[in-house]
């Protein structure tokens, strides 16, 4: 039996992960298997080698041509490395990732931590997004006063997200 | 901190036990974080990834936990120095093989280390003994908050932290605890634990040496996907999982002492005879070998300080560790299997031959002195 990495040398390593009631087996050469770090049971590299290798499949959708304006990654790169170019990839390639991704894991939102920073400028913009809807509404009901006050928050509001 | 400081003293995880000790070799927490619109670290070129090093590296120096620490670029470190930290689970082998461009930041207690430019451009772990995923969970996050704040990391509203491969998008979080499981692989009931947890979205990994036996009966237990769930679901779901085969692990060695209790205490004779007598030994057999013993110690079959000592020859009868134990060049596979025999025949001078009496049904295991 060949080395799934190499396809050159015998494997005399075999890996064996479950996932879902799936098995899935790695075979691999002794000089692969120490390259890719897997003789370490404890590390994760064992992890990422055996998930990694089902992600070196085509980004699905989306052309072939197309090209991250950020990094200058292709869909070719991402065929050979099964990483990708920048996280502006991700936006790049959102068509053809979400296919992807939805086989990978669990839900396709992240419900996680964020960095606070970020967790602050999403509630302000949260805020802008319904003082708007409030303004319009006192602009509809000539409440003239109430529609000053919004529009002097609004403004400030704004101005933070700026800073 | 000097490399020579980290190396005088075994990680914290090797010293004391943990939570579940017996079962639970350590647990370990995985965070992956990179910088917005920066090529990742194996698209950059040499240029941008010297660049993003120096951008990162001051803030990782300064995170509280790092003041007293470790702390090199890859090119610094020899060979023989990346492979040490390889066998400590400070840096991943990935790592270990690059150069410029790259580094690594360890804490004094060896409990966090960080990754610069790996596959990403933060790799962020720590590791403890025993069951203490939430334990290292909190470790990590006081890093990663102290670093969100003066670095912009790669996030996006939907799909959270973004990272070099797809796989660990989303919490970019791996958790993983290493179980040592000599009851169920004996009792040839592995397979079926090991069945039965990868049915629930979590992954179970052996390393299989030749023939079917994990390497040491050690197995890895790690969340398998990150994006959708929060990083306490997949911390808690990898808990339950882990006490549960816990249970099941403690289950079979009950039934091996009352059922097959001259099977058990065979394995563990024999392992005893051949580690205490071998000349030449290489590390697969060792480390299967280190792992009856360490059920032995676990049993009681063995005195307590025993425990200990086997834990360490798991460390250090890895091949940098007895490279580092001598002035000699480079030591060839036949020089290492030698000195691997020579340090374990030593360390088993301090623990008696096992004893047979401690194996009956009614000794069930705690150690407890006659």
């Amino acid at each position: 039996m060949l080395c799934d990495v190499c396809q050159k040398t015998d494997a005399t390593v075999y890996l064996t992960q479950i996932v879902e009631g799936t098995m899935q087996k790695v075979n691999l050469c002794e000089a692969c298997a120490k390259e890719k770090g897997v003789s370490d049971p404890t590390g994760f590299a064992m992890a990422d080698l055996l998930l990694g290798l089902g992600a070196t499949q085509q980004i699905e959708r989306g052309q072939s041509s197309q090209k991250c304006p950020v990094c200058g990654f292709t869909q070719a790169d991402f065929k050979k490395t099964g990483r990708l170019g920048c996280s502006a990839c991700y936006d790049t390639f959102a068509d053809g990732l979400a296919n992807l991704l939805k086989g990978m894991h669990k839900g396709l939102k992240h419900t996680g931590k964020m960095p606070a920073k970020l967790s602050r400028r999403y509630a302000m913009a949260d805020r802008v997004k319904s003082l708007e809807g409030e303004l319009k509404k006192a602009v509809k009901d000539e409440k003239y006063e109430d529609a000053a006050r919004l529009r002097d928050e609004l403004q400030k509001l704004e101005h933070e997200l700026q800073a | 901190m000097t490399f020579d400081d980290i190396v005088a003293k075994p990680g914290q995880w090797l010293q004391g036990e943990g939570p579940h000790g017996k079962i639970v070799v350590s647990s370990r927490i995985r965070f992956a974080r990179n910088l917005k619109d920066r090529p990742f670290p194996g698209w950059a070129k040499k240029a941008e990834r010297l660049q993003i090093l120096g951008e990162i590296s001051d803030h990782v120096a300064a995170i509280p936990a790092m003041q007293i620490g470790f702390n090199a670029p890859l090119q610094d470190l020899t060979q023989l120095q990346k492979q040490i930290l390889v066998e400590r689970h400070l840096v991943s082998r990935e790592h270990a093989s690059k150069s410029a461009g790259s580094a690594v930041v360890v804490s004094g207690d060896q409990q966090l280390s960080i990754m610069i430019n790996e596959e990403d451009h933060l790799r962020m772990q720590s590791l403890l003994p025993g069951l203490q995923l939430r334990e290292a969970y909190k470790i990590n996050n006081e890093a990663d908050l102290f670093l969100e704040d003066r670095l912009p990391y790669a996030f996006h509203p939907e799909l959270g932290y973004l990272t070099a491969c797809p796989t660990n998008v989303g919490t970019g979080l791996r958790a993983s605890a290493m179980v040592h499981l000599p009851g169920l692989v004996l009792a040839e009931q592995v397979n079926q634990i090991v069945n039965s947890v990868g049915k629930i979205g979590l992954a179970v990994r052996g390393l299989y040496g030749e023939g079917t036996e994990a390497l040491g009966n050690l197995f890895q237990v790690s969340n398998q996907t990150t994006l959708g769930e929060a990083e306490e679901e997949i911390i808690d779901r990898l808990v339950k999982v882990i006490e549960q085969v816990i249970e099941h692990e403690q289950n079979s060695r009950h039934m091996l002492l009352e059922r097959r209790a001259n099977m058990l205490l065979d394995q563990i004779g024999r392992a005893y005879g051949i580690l205490a007598h071998a000349r030449s030994i290489a590390s697969k057999e060792a480390l299967n070998l280190l792992s009856i013993m360490k059920l032995g110690a676990d049993l009681g079959i063995f005195p307590e300080s025993a425990q200990l000592a086997v834990d360490e020859l798991f460390m250090t009868t890895q091949p940098a560790h007895l490279q580092l134990g001598v002035k000699q060049e480079k030591l060839n596979p036949e020089e290492r299997d030698t000195l691997r025999a020579d340090l374990v025949r030593a360390k088993l001078k301090e623990i008696p031959a096992p004893d047979l009496a401690k194996v009956t049904p009614a000794g069930n295991g705690n150690g407890k002195k006659k």
